[in-house]
């Protein structure tokens, strides 16, 4: 049961074959048995899940279900979630308990969906192996040696190892899809604006967005159906009318155009990535899609772009946790001075400080224009590549990730290192388009284990459906993302 | 460009964080590394160019000018680090 999709666990619940309590508390025994080691998990709070769950089996029973109700979803520490302890991966929020709910948490409470728990993070979403979390890294399901990615790794090695049926994810810079694409499961970064940020910690405002992690691409378009929406109460959420991202989930692929960027099979890809990468373009060839060559040629300065434009906006953001409202406050201080110095020193990890380092720099006097008008000037060519390639194609594919799974500690002590992860994925957040990443198979590690790659499908603006439809295409002629770690039974 | 630790610890300030001389030193090595990556921006000729600053160009929303939200002070202070009488406490700023 455990490897069942939203879709059939849904199913199951509509036939009254189990209820929501009984398919929560099988989760939340694996959750017991499993997440000591893995450490997907910051914060569980058993009466509170159960009692969604009872709610749940309430609505089923008086036949008022949707798709979701009664499935329990992980919920990323990111997300503000009333009376639950609301971290972000960080000492700052120790002790947080949120007072109102994030957007994204009522939207999946209003379907009587089930909040399984908090899922691990990066501090503040600042990583790409969740090794910055203070609440402890996380482990890879597939090799518990080995990082989950980041900064959504507790999502997704909570859907690797089956602690939940799905879970939701931010991603600034590629932090749903990377850990996707290093846990073998399916992540969606949708356009920026179609899903609020209400109540979603901010890092880099302009750059974040919330999105579904799950085993396949129909369970995200049902997560998707989800959660996007307007919402007043974010000042960048779009208004537009809501869509069926299940519409087109089985449209036949016949004369879709992929194009594939050569500055995506460049120098830094690991060989092994390229070959899975290569072999599953060959099979959407098979599909009846049509490959064309295509040229982002700015990819490069999409990091530097990011260093600058993603610490600017997170120095200003977190200026917030100044230990009087909530938060950390330190236990000695003079000063208020001294107080802030003090609180935001103790209260911050190395990374975050790093990131708001950087950005109070580039913002500051005399360099403000030099670095971050420089960025957003080249922000826009970024956005300008993506524009006139597709003129060429209907959807974009890649690596997600220019590797597999690395091993913890390896990159830990280089910022540089580790923020060359995202070298395909950064840009997609700095154009505002949707992306997404999806099992396409394994490569070997230097000692022989079998780790899961992910293809990166780019899609034009509010393209999703058609990104999801390629997905499933995909999903319905390889078992890739129906294959689970060994060790989690 | 290029940082000394005396930086560092401006920068720190600005962003009201205290450093250690040695953790200002041990930054320092990190930062430059970083700086050095964003320093390769300034081989592109950015002239003309529009600065993006969001992927949609949507413009601020106005809403009617109307009481919306609730007083939910007892609340939002319960999580506060020190309150008294439905205020925050800091040190004390003005003599």
């Amino acid at each position: 049961m455990i490897n069942k999709s939203l879709k059939q666990l849904g199913a199951m619940l509509q036939d009254k074959e189990i209820s929501s309590v009984e398919l929560t508390q099988e989760f939340l025994n694996r959750i017991d048995r499993l997440n000591p080691e893995i450490n997907a998990f910051i914060t569980l709070d058993k009466d509170k899940t159960l009692a969604q769950a009872k709610h749940a089996d309430s609505l089923l029973a008086a036949g008022k279900g949707t798709a979701l109700t009664g499935l329990p979803i992980g919920q990323k520490d990111i997300f503000v979630a009333k009376g639950w302890r609301t971290t972000c991966g960080s000492k700052m929020l120790e002790t947080f308990i949120g007072p109102y709910d994030a957007d994204i948490i009522e939207r999946f409470d209003g379907v009587g969906a089930v909040n399984l728990g908090k899922t691990n993070m990066d501090e503040f979403a600042m990583g790409s192996s969740n090794e910055t979390s203070y609440f402890g890294k996380v482990q890879n399901p597939w090799d518990r040696s080995r990082v989950p990615g980041g900064s959504s790794g507790g999502s997704a090695a909570a859907v690797a190892a089956r602690l939940c049926a799905a879970a939701t994810g931010t991603d600034t810079g590629g932090s749903i899809r990377q850990p996707a694409s290093l846990c073998g499961l399916s992540g969606l970064k949708p356009t920026y604006g179609l899903a609020s940020r209400y109540g979603m910690i901010a890092f880099a405002s302009s750059l974040d967005q919330s999105g579904p992690m799950a085993k396949s691409c129909e369970d995200m378009a049902l997560m998707m159906n989800v959660i996007t929406g307007f919402d007043q109460r974010d000042s960048t959420s779009l208004n537009r009318e809501k869509e069926d991202y299940t519409r087109d989930l089985n449209k036949p692929l016949a004369g879709l155009k992929v194009g594939l960027p050569k500055e995506y099979f460049a120098e830094g890809l690991d060989a092994d990535v390229a070959k899975v990468v290569q072999e599953a373009v060959a099979e959407y060839k098979k599909l009846g899609a049509e490959i064309v060559d295509i040229s982002l040629p700015n990819t490069k300065l999409s990091i530097p772009v990011y260093y600058v434009l993603a610490p600017a906006e997170a120095s200003s953001n977190l200026s917030r946790f100044d230990g009087v409202r909530y938060g950390h406050r330190a236990k000695e201080y003079g000063d208020l001075m001294d107080m802030y110095c003090k609180s935001r020193a103790e209260g911050f990890g190395a990374e975050v400080k790093r990131r708001i380092l950087i950005g109070a720099y580039v913002l500051s006097a005399g360099y403000y224009d030099a670095y971050y008008i420089k960025a957003q000037q080249i922000r826009r060519l970024i956005a300008q590549d993506f524009e006139n390639a597709f003129k060429q194609c209907d959807i974009i594919m890649g690596p997600t990730a220019p590797s597999t799974a690395f091993k913890a500690g390896e990159k830990a002590d280089d910022p540089v290192a580790m923020y060359l992860q995202d070298i395909y994925t950064i840009a997609v957040n700095l154009a505002g388009l949707p992306g997404m990443s999806i099992p396409a198979g394994f490569a070997p590690s230097e000692d022989g284990k079998q780790l899961p790659v992910g293809l990166q499908i780019i899609g034009n603006y509010f393209d999703e459906a058609r990104m999801l439809n390629a997905g499933h295409a995909y999903q319905q002629v390889t078992d890739w993302h129906t294959q689970m770690p060994e060790g989690i039974e | 460009m290029s940082l000394n630790s005396a930086d560092i610890k401006r920068i720190a300030h600005l962003a009201r964080i205290e450093v250690s001389n040695e953790e200002a030193e041990a930054t320092l090595t990190k930062l430059t590394g970083i700086l050095g990556l964003i320093e390769q921006m300034q081989a592109v000729d950015t002239t003309g160019i529009v600065p993006m600053s969001h992927s949609q160009d949507v413009t601020q929303r106005l809403r009617d000018d109307v009481v919306t939200e609730t007083n939910q002070r007892e609340l939002f202070q319960s999580i506060a680090p020190a309150v008294k009488d439905g205020l925050y406490l800091v040190p004390k700023v003005i003599e």
